[in-house]
Order: C-alpha cells, then sequence, then structure tokens
C-alpha cells in the first residue's frame, strides 16, 4: 500500500520529519519497504511533446524523438522507449540536469545522431515503479513547465508500506492516518462530504435484494445523474499515477480514488443498462457464465458470488470484477453505485479459483469496512460533482450477515502477564481509544476486566489476544522490555543427534565431503540409477525434472559426481544424510526414512588397481560401523539394485539388510556419463541406529609377551575371507588377540577358482606367558577348524 | 725403552687421528690397544726391570694406554658425528614436493556447519534439538497452526502437494512450525527447544529463492512466558550467534499461528548499524518471524492457553551461511561442485 504525505496530512496534522514518520511507521508494524521524496531533485526536468518520431538510421533498440519545450524549436532526443505517440506531453531531462540518481545530462552522440537530453520514466523521476516506457504525462501541462509543478507533487513524500493481511485498515489512506495520529498524538478526523442531493428519488428506479445472506453483510445503492464521463482532474490523476494505479477516466479514477482513500472498493453500474434497474446478490450456478470488464468470458461455480439484473442475468462477479454488459461508457449519463461489503472468504475462494487478484479483492478478502459505505458513497458523489453529476435522493442499504461485533473481554491481568510489563486499565483505553477501539464500561472492573468494542474496520480482530496485540503495537514492541524466561533447564542433542553429528565427522576425516543434492528427481531418474519401482510423485511441481520424490540418495550424489567430473574434477567423494521416501501402496502417506549415503569415485580411493573404489567403500563402511560401536553388521555378496553384480553386496546387521555396499553397475555409471568407477555406501540409519550400539566396555590389556603366527589357506573363491576369518576366530578362542589378512594370492599351483588367503595372528593371554605347546595347540586348533568348514589347505 | 713407548705412542696417536671412518678406528684400537698390540707386549717386559723402573715405566705405560684410550673415544665421537651429518644430508627431502595435493580431510556442508552453530548456541541457552518429517499432512502443515482451509493467509506459502491420500492433504512441509506441533503433542510442557530441518516452497530457484531450503525454529511452553522473555531470548541469541556488538529489534507483524506476532531484526552484520548497501542504509537486517503462541495453536494440541503461554520464532539457515562467507547466490549452496565445498 502506498501513501502520500499530504493525502495522510489531509486526516491529521502530521508535523515530524519524513524520516521519522517512516520509522514511526515500521514501528506500528506498517513496514516501510521504500520512501520517496517527490519534487526533489527533479530541477531542469520539464513538460515537453513529442512531434515526431523517426526511427534511428543505425540502430534499431533506439528511435530519433523531436521534442518541443515551448519555444517552438524541434529538440532531437535519442530514446530507448516506444511507448509515446505524436502529441503527448512527456518529462525531458533538459541538458546539465543532474537525476535523482547522480547522473548528469549531456548532450551525446549516439550512433551518429545527436541527442539533447533524456525523456524519462516514472522510475527515473524517483516515482514509482514503472520503468516500461517514457511517463506520459496525463492531461495537456503547458509546455516548459517543472515536472514537479506539473504533476503536483511539490515536496512530498511517497512511502511504500508492507501490509499485514490482519490490517484490512492500513489499505486505505485514512487508515494508515488514524495509526499515525494515534502514535503521534495529535487529533484523526475523519471526512464527512457534505453533497446536495437533487432529482428524482432512488426509489423506483433502482432496488437491491440480498438473497444468500452468507455471501453479501450489506449492499448500499446510490444513483447519480447528469454524469459525464471524461478525463479527471490533474490533481486526482496523479494521485492515482503515484499511488501506482493507471488514470481511466473520471468515474473510473473517482471509484479508485475512494478504495485507495477509505479502503472501500465499489462498483459502477450504467444505469441504463441494468435490467429493471435491479441488483440481486446470490451464489453463482455452477456453469453460469458471464462476460467480464477485460471481455473474457469466465465460467463460474457455485463458489463464486454473483450480482445479477432483474432477469437473475449475472452482471458482476461479487467483490472481483465488474461485468462488460453494464460498463460505463461515454454515453452514460446515470450511473447506479454499489457499495458492498462481501464475506472474506468467499472473496479468498472465489478470486484465487478465478486466478483475478484485484485492489478490490485483496481488500475485500481481508475484511472491508461495514460502516464506511455510507460515508464512501457521499465521497464518489462530491468527487463527482466537480465533474457536474448530482446525487439522486435516497439511499437502498440491505444487510445479510455482519460479523457479530459485541463488546469483548479484555483482563487487564491477561494484558500485563502476555507482555511482561504492568498495564492498567486506563493505560489500556489511552492506546486503544485513538485507534478507535470503544470502552463502552468503566475502565477497571470489580474482577480486572472491562468490556472493548473492536471498530468495524479490524475484521481480523475478535479476541482478547488480539486487543493484547494492539495494546502492544501501540505501546511500542521496543518499549515493552527484555527478559530471560525463568525457569533452569539443560539443554542437549538427543543421541540420534549426536550419531550423525559422529558420521559426518568420522566423513569428514576420511576426506568425503559433504554434499546436498535436491531430493526432487525427475521421473527417468531412478531407472537410470538402476533402482526401478514406485515413487511418490508431487501434485504440481515446478517442472516434470523436479516431480519425483527420491527412494534413494544415490541418483542425487551421481548427479553430483557426473556434475564435478564435467568440470574436469577427480578425486571426488561426496557424502549425504538426508530423507528418502516410500509411497504408501494404499495411496496413504509415503514412508520417510534417514539414509547416509557415500559415493566415492575411484580417483579418490588412492589406491591401484581397478578394484581401489570398491575396496575403498569398504573400508569407510567399516570405520563408520566402528565409530559407532555397532555390532553384528556383516556383509552378503548378493548384488543389490544398481550396483556391479560382483562387487557389491548387503549391509546385514544382525542378518537383516540395513543397506549397501560396493560399486556401481558400469551400466549405470555410462548412463550418467561418469568416466571413472564409483562405488557407494547406504545405510539405512532408522534401522541401523535403533539397534544397540555405543557402549564401549574397557577389556583388560595384558602385561604378558604375545606369539604371532602366520597362517596361509587356499580356499575357493566362493569362500569370503570374512568367513575364515570368523572360523579362525572362533577356533582361536580367548588367547587369540588379533587376527588381520595380510596377503592374497592367485596362481597356476593353487588351482583354478582356489586362493590363498594369508593370516596373521597374535596369541596373548592375560594372566600368563603361553608355553610353546600351548601355542602349538592352538595353531593345530585353528588349521584343523578351518580345514573342516572351509575345506581349505594349508599353504606351506 | 722410554724412546720406544713415546715413539709407540706418537704413532697410535697419528693412527688414531688418522682414522677415517669408524671400521679403520676399530682395527687401529685392535691393533694400538688390543692383547696383541705393542703396548701390551712392552707390559709383559716390565716383570724383567728392578723395581724403581718398572715403577716409572709402569706409570707411564698406564698414562700412554689412558691418553690413547680417550684419543679413541674422541676420534669415534668425531666420526659418529661426522656419520650423523652426512647420514641426514643424505636424507634431505624437499618438503613442499606434494605429489598428492588432495586434501587430507572433507568438508561439512555450509549449511549444516551453520546449522551446528546455531544448535550449539541455543542448546548453551537451554533448548533441546527436536526435529519431524518433512512430508507432512495438511493439519500439521496448516490447520493445527490456525491456518484453515481457504484462509487468505496459505498465500504466503507456495505449497508444493505430494500425490498421496486426499487431493492436496498431502505435502512438503512449507516451514519447520509443525515440528511445534509434534513437539507440543508429545511433550508436556515446560517445552524449551528449536526445531531445524528442511522446508519446500514452489518457488523457482534464483540468487536468493530455492524450492528448497532451512528454516530454525524455536518454541518456549511454560508459565509466565511473556513477550519480554521472547524479546530477551532472541536478544541472547543474536549476541551469542552474531557477536556482542549486534542486537535485535522486534517489530509489529502478522503470523497465524503467534499474537502478538513481530519481526525479528538484527543490527546489519555488515555496517553494525552504521548503514551500508546490503541494509539498503537502514542498520537492520530482517532475519525472521516470531510471536507469542496463539491460543487457537494451544487449543489444536489441548494446552490451557491460561495455565500455560509460551513463544515461538524461526529464520533462515541458508541465508546466514551466505551472509558469513560473503556467498551472494543461494543457488551455490546446492550445485554440490567440490571447489565450493572444499572451501569451507
Amino acid at each position: 500500500m502506498k501513501v502520500l504525505l499530504s493525502w495522510l496530512r489531509e486526516f491529521a496534522p502530521i508535523d515530524c520529519s519524513p524520516t521519522e514518520l517512516a520509522e514511526q511507521l515500521s514501528d506500528l508494524g506498517l513496514a516501510v519497504e521504500s520512501m520517496d521524496r517527490l519534487g526533489a531533485d527533479l530541477d531542469g526536468i520539464v513538460v515537453a511533446e513529442v512531434l515526431a518520431l523517426r526511427p534511428h538510421p543505425d540502430a534499431d533498440k533506439v528511435q530519433l524523438v523531436e521534442v518541443d519545450l515551448g519555444d517552438g524549436e524541434a529538440l532531437q532526443i535519442v530514446c530507448g522507449a516506444f511507448n509515446m505517440a505524436v502529441g503527448d506531453r512527456v518529462p525531458l531531462a533538459t541538458l546539465g540536469t543532474t537525476m535523482p540518481n547522480g547522473m548528469r545530462i549531456e548532450r551525446r552522440k549516439l550512433r551518429g545522431e545527436l541527442s539533447n537530453g533524456m525523456l524519462c520514466s516514472a522510475t527515473e523521476l524517483g516515482l514509482g515503479d514503472d520503468h516500461s516506457g517514457i511517463l506520459i504525462l496525463p492531461g495537456t501541462p503547458s509546455l516548459g513547465t517543472p515536472i514537479p509543478e506539473a504533476l503536483g507533487i511539490v515536496d512530498d513524500v511517497l512511502y511504500d508500506l508492507e501490509v499485514n493481511p490482519n490490517r484490512p485498515d492500513a489499505m486505505s489512506v485514512a487508515g494508515v492516518a488514524r495509526d499515525v495520529a494515534a502514535r503521534l498524538g495529535v487529533p484523526f478526523t475523519q471526512l464527512d462530504p457534505q453533497v446536495t442531493t437533487a432529482g428524482a428519488d432512488l426509489g423506483g428506479r433502482a432496488s437491491v435484494s440480498i438473497h444468500d445472506a452468507d455471501l453479501c453483510g450489506r449492499f448500499l445503492a446510490r444513483v447519480l445523474d447528469g454524469v459525464t464521463v471524461g478525463e479527471s482532474p490533474a490533481w486526482l490523476a496523479n494521485r492515482l499515477t503515484l499511488l501506482g494505479m493507471r488514470p481511466i477516466n473520471s468515474i473510473v479514477d473517482i471509484s479508485n480514488y475512494v478504495m485507495l482513500e477509505l479502503g472501500q472498493p465499489n462498483h459502477t453500474y450504467d444505469l441504463a443498462k441494468v435490467s429493471g434497474g435491479h441488483l440481486g446478490v446470490r451464489w453463482a450456478r455452477d456453469g453460469e457464465r458471464i462476460v467480464t470488464l477485460d471481455d473474457v468470458e469466465r465460467t463460474l461455480t457455485s463458489g463464486d458470488g454473483v450480482i445479477v439484473d432483474a432477469d437473475d442475468v449475472a452482471i458482476g462477479i461479487a467483490g472481483v470484477m465488474g461485468g462488460a454488459s453494464t460498463e460505463i461508457s461515454d454515453a452514460t449519463t446515470s450511473v447506479l453505485l454499489e457499495m458492498a461489503w462481501w464475506q472474506p472468504m468467499a472473496i479468498a475462494r472465489s478470486s484465487a479459483r478465478l486466478g483475478l487478484r484485484s485492489e478490490a479483492s485483496m481488500r475485500f478478502e481481508r475484511g472491508a469496512d461495514p460502516e464506511v459505505l455510507e460515508l464512501a458513497a457521499r465521497r464518489f458523489a462530491q468527487l463527482a460533482a466537480e465533474a457536474g453529476a448530482t446525487l439522486a435522493p435516497g439511499t437502498v442499504v440491505v444487510d445479510g450477515d455482519l460479523p457479530d461485533r459485541s463488546p469483548i473481554a479484555v483482563r487487564t491481568r491477561r494484558v500485563s502477564d502476555l507482555l511482561g510489563s504492568r498495564f492498567t486499565g486506563e493505560q489500556i483505553r489511552g492506546l486503544l481509544e485513538p485507534i478507535g477501539f470503544g470502552f463502552p464500561g468503566p475502565a477497571d472492573g470489580a474482577d480486572g476486566t472491562q468490556q472493548v468494542a473492536i471498530p468495524s474496520y479490524r475484521f481480523d480482530s475478535a479476541t482478547e489476544t488480539d486487543v493484547v496485540e494492539e495494546v502492544a503495537r501501540m505501546h511500542g514492541y521496543s518499549r515493552l522490555g527484555s527478559s530471560m524466561p525463568p525457569a533452569a533447564r539443560f539443554g542437549s542433542l538427543t543421541p540420534r543427534q549426536r550419531d550423525r553429528r559422529l558420521l559426518r565427522e568420522v566423513l569428514v576425516g576420511l576426506a568425503v565431503d559433504e554434499a546436498m543434492p535436491m531430493p526432487f528427481l525427475a521421473p527417468v531418474d531412478l531407472e537410470r540409477t538402476g533402482l526401478p519401482g514406485e515413487a511418490a510423485t508431487l501434485l504440481n511441481p515446478l517442472a516434470v525434472e523436479e516431480s519425483v520424490l527420491r527412494t534413494s540418495l544415490r541418483p542425487g550424489l551421481l548427479r553430483s559426481l557426473a556434475y564435478n567430473a564435467s568440470h574436469r574434477t577427480t578425486g571426488v567423494a561426496l557424502f549425504e544424510i538426508g530423507k528418502v521416501w516410500t509411497p504408501d501402496p494404499h495411496g496413504g502417506m509415503p514412508a520417510e526414512r534417514e539414509v547416509l549415503a557415500v559415493a566415492l569415485a575411484a580417483s579418490a580411493a588412492g589406491g591401484i588397481g581397478d578394484d581401489a573404489a570398491a575396496r575403498h567403500a569398504v573400508r569407510v563402511l567399516d570405520t563408520l560401523v566402528e565409530a559407532l560401536a555397532l555390532h553384528g553388521i556383516t556383509l552378503e555378496q548378493v548384488a543389490p539394485a544398481g550396483l556391479h553384480p560382483t562387487r557389491s553386496g548387503d549391509v546385514l546387521l544382525d542378518g537383516v539388510a540395513v543397506g549397501a555396499v560396493g560399486e556401481v553397475d558400469p551400466a549405470v555409471l555410462a548412463e550418467w556419463a561418469i568416466p571413472e568407477r564409483v562405488a557407494v555406501v547406504e545405510l539405512d540409519l532408522d534401522a541401523l541406529l535403533a539397534a544397540p550400539h555405543g557402549e564401549r566396555p574397557y577389556g583388560k590389556i595384558s602385561r604378558y609377551p604375545s606369539s604371532d603366527i602366520d597362517l596361509a589357506f587356499v580356499v575357493d573363491d566362493t569362500v569370503s575371507a570374512a568367513a575364515v576369518e570368523a572360523t579362525i576366530r572362533a577356533a582361536g578362542g580367548d588367547d587369540l588377540v588379533r587376527v588381520a589378512l595380510f596377503d592374497v594370492f592367485r596362481g597356476a599351483q593353487l588351482g583354478d577358482g582356489r586362493r590363498s588367503l594369508a593370516f596373521s595372528l597374535r596369541l596373548q593371554a592375560t594372566d600368563r606367558t603361553l608355553t610353546d605347546s600351548e601355542v602349538g595347540e592352538l595353531r593345530q586348533r585353528v588349521i584343523d577348524a578351518v580345514a573342516a568348514a572351509h575345506d581349505a589347505t594349508l599353504r606351506s | 725403552m722410554i724412546e720406544q713407548l713415546e715413539q709407540l705412542q706418537a704413532d697410535a696417536a697419528a693412527r688414531i687421528a688418522a682414522a677415517a671412518d669408524l671400521d679403520g678406528l676399530h682395527a687401529v684400537e685392535i691393533d694400538v690397544l688390543g692383547k696383541r698390540s705393542t703396548l701390551t707386549d712392552l707390559r709383559k717386559q716390565l716383570g724383567g726391570l728392578d723395581p724403581d723402573e718398572r715403577r716409572t715405566l709402569g706409570q707411564r705405560l698406564n698414562d700412554a694406554k689412558a691418553q690413547l684410550e680417550a684419543a679413541v673415544v674422541a676420534r669415534r665421537a668425531d666420526l659418529e658425528a661426522t656419520a650423523r651429518t652426512a647420514q641426514l644430508a643424505a636424507e634431505r627431502l624437499d618438503l613442499t614436493e606434494r605429489l598428492d595435493p588432495a586434501p587430507a580431510r572433507g568438508h561439512l556442508h555450509l549449511v549444516t556447519q551453520t546449522r551446528d552453530r546455531l544448535e550449539d548456541v541455543f542448546v548453551g541457552l537451554g533448548f533441546t534439538v527436536a526435529e519431524g518429517p518433512e512430508v507432512e499432512d495438511d493439519w500439521y502443515n496448516f490447520e493445527a497452526l490456525n491456518i484453515p482451509p481457504s484462509h487468505p493467509a496459505r498465500g504466503m506459502w507456495d505449497t508444493l502437494y505430494v500425490d498421496a491420500g486426499e487431493p492436496q492433504s498431502v505435502l512438503l512441509r512449507t516451514h519447520t512450525s509443525p515440528v511445534q506441533i509434534r513437539v507440543m503433542q508429545d511433550v508436556a510442557p515446560p517445552i524449551y527447544a528449536v526445531m531445524p530441518g528442511r522446508v519446500y516452497r514452489r518457488d523457482t530457484a534464483d540468487a536468493s529463492h530455492m524450492p528448497v531450503f532451512h528454516q530454525i525454529e524455536g518454541l518456549v511452553v511454560d508459565r509466565g512466558i511473556t513477550f519480554a522473555d521472547l524479546a530477551g531470548t532472541l536478544e541472547a541469541f543474536t549476541s551469542a550467534y552474531f557477536g556482542s556488538a549486534i542486537h535485535s529489534r522486534l517489530r509489529p507483524s502478522y503470523f497465524p499461528f503467534t499474537e502478538p506476532s513481530a519481526e525479528y531484526d538484527i543490527n546489519c552484520v555488515f555496517c553494525e548499524g552504521s548503514g551500508c548497501r546490503t541494509c539498503a542504509q537502514t542498520g537492520w537486517l530482517e532475519l525472521g518471524g516470531c510471536g507469542m503462541v496463539h491460543p487457537n495453536v494451544f487449543a489444536a494440541v489441548g494446552i490451557d492457553p491460561e495455565e500455560w503461554s509460551g513463544f515461538a520464532f524461526g529464520f533462515g539457515i541458508d541465508r546466514l551461511a551466505l551472509m558469513r562467507h560473503g556467498v551472494d547466490d543461494l543457488r551455490e549452496l546446492f550445485t554440490n561442485d567440490v571447489r565450493f565445498l572444499r572451501q569451507f
């Protein structure tokens, strides 16, 4: 909402500086988004008339404009805008002018053509946001007139305010002035236009009926005769322009002016075109059609409201847009004026469904003021009278369902308790009376409660808490003081949050960088990752490439690896901890899980050989498991979907799959255009961290000497090293304190499909030095166990 | 014999001094001081001398032996020092020959670093950290937060809906506020919790918008909590996180789930309040929203607003991450280019 200081001053004697006013507005909850001092810095900019327009012989983004400053001489300007026509009056910055943005206007040659000044847009003059073209001045101001004078904006200030949805009152100049006056302690005077009526009474010429009271709370109609539709006076057109509305004709402009000034949107009908002079209000019928003012035929539903004529034909969409059939034209002489209060929810639904958001619908959906209708109609008539129109005697007012505005009980103590400052009933009254809140009873009742009547222009305000907010607002948030909540308490992270931080720290220690890919995928992404299957989708995605909710973190990490590879970055290792979703087979909420995934490019593994990535992934997995002190994790090489069939496996926790590890299928890497091998680790954190972990009981360290023995077993390739190691550990018992695989060897002498696994074993007892025979016995026990369990032979 | 001894000692001393390395010195030592050395022979001859001569010569012999032994020790020390110097010189490494310049550690994402810092400050202020699902239903995201269907305030959030359940009933949460509702359902007051997490809006990506971003939200519910407590808590957080030169202020605003509602501003961290381009010369930066928990929100979770009161606040994490490091485009956070990730 934009407001002009000069307009505010018509309601209250505001005498503070423009900057202080800006601060007060912000402190009142009307945040100032911008403040422009009009008329300042516009010396040298004058009214000029466009005499001729010619193309530039050597450039097509600019044209040559001949203008006259009133001295009869044609002055050539090179201009980049094309929105003006011969005869238009436009602002010209003459040579030597310094523009509001500091630019100095000099004579310049542009591609061989001289430019003797600059034609200005509204933005260049600091007069608003419209930079789509040169500002075409309304009316016919004299040539050579300084622009501030031509626009009637001498020494004014334009504020652009951000108005919250709970402040329908501040969607008007009067409402803003009321707030400011209260804050500054100066009187606020609402308009009271006096208009004399003449001619035939409205009765018998116009009538109103409300069929659906839940749509319309109040409908007021008046008639104006002797209307001539023409151009608005410059002062009025200028104010509209500055507040961001385009002047159209005298009647539409008055309509908009009254809306901006008093916050009451209104509509004008050509009385002659309204069948039977009757306006009826009802919900539309499904499929009912109407051609609106913008000449678009629209199909309505029972959620839209309509205004119908005596033949029950829709001639307007309630609160949203009027119909074309009764539109004001040059031939109009009598105007039927509508001032209505519509149910906010109805207008919100209707304007959203129709995609028609207008200045009017914005005000209706926040809740306009049902008590201002009569005043707004008089104000309309007063302004129209200046153009020769006369107000017909008689008014029709019909009420539907209006909101209950009975006074509410406000406990003084409650106000103090919520705000943390002591207020008396008198103080509350003193703060709220100036903004129109009524206090019908005594300030402090016996129980510390007083009745508060909320003004009709505060639709959103209806409860005790609403009043508390008003007290805080008018008192000033910054003056409410500052304290800390009283209770002693202890902050902490949950075990899950600590685990997540631990996993991140470990991965960072392993030189893996944390990535944050988008959780949205394209429909093909899962398939090209080798992870087909159902995925939840969005109803209203921004793009089809972002329409699927990921079921796995893998596609996002592969995309990131591909991105880095395409920028010739190698050695990339990434991880992510994030949510994935599986759709509910019965169509309900998708199931959400938290997953950890690591993707390691071979070049990040630091090893040689084509197995570097896969080996790296297993090391990373082992490190994470150790960091969590999690027991019962095993690998089962079963080729999970999308992974290399002979280089991947499930990660099992006590036999149940909780993740996967291994190389990505080369075909998948080709799909993603990743030029090197990649291995992944994926862990379902919900499952993994539900298991007991993190316990690290102390194990006594032996002070007796240890003995090391090496054993190499020849086993089939199908026998896993982990299985052999498990057998060794089981057979070794408590005195076997360390087992480490230190060599893997294949060779013709071992036979096809067999390999040698060499383990180093450390034997040590906690209570004595092991004897040679004890060591020998243990060694034999291990050899026998491995031979029996794995068809292994000892390699000598 | 004296002459012979003196000659012998002089020769031996010369040989010790001339020994070129430790092995050579060892050979000389055996030669001149060993069991088969001339010195030993001379000692054997002492028995044939008269007592006076024997005593004099014996003394001389002992002296010569001691001197030669000392010379060997000294020479060995010299040679060892030389050998060590040579060895060390031969072991010279140019430590700047970095053949594998890859970083030895990974990097936490900037959003994670910022989130961790925020969590730590609030944990220090006595808050716990709560989390909730990212796919929510309409009730948690809107209705329980006093935003009924067709409430105009729904226009404040462009919602992404999931194709599940009743049309437009399942959505990607548009803010972390539904976690407030879950916390109040799960835990009886008093509640002091912050709720960081990922949120979604139907926004086209540009330098300051992403359809996916991160927020942190705070909730306090206790007996006698006031608006002043809200101001004090945010002020304490502001100086803890941004430094003691940065202060906060509250301005009236509107949110459906709080009343009174406020905008939470801080002194511009770039100019510390004196006015600069980033803060549009105002000296203030808008950080987020806050307010006293609305009675309707308490009603939705069955908390008696007459017994308990509370406040809530929330702001964006990503923008703080950008501000701290001078990153000027939000999209950079999510390209996953390691040339970006490894800077922080």
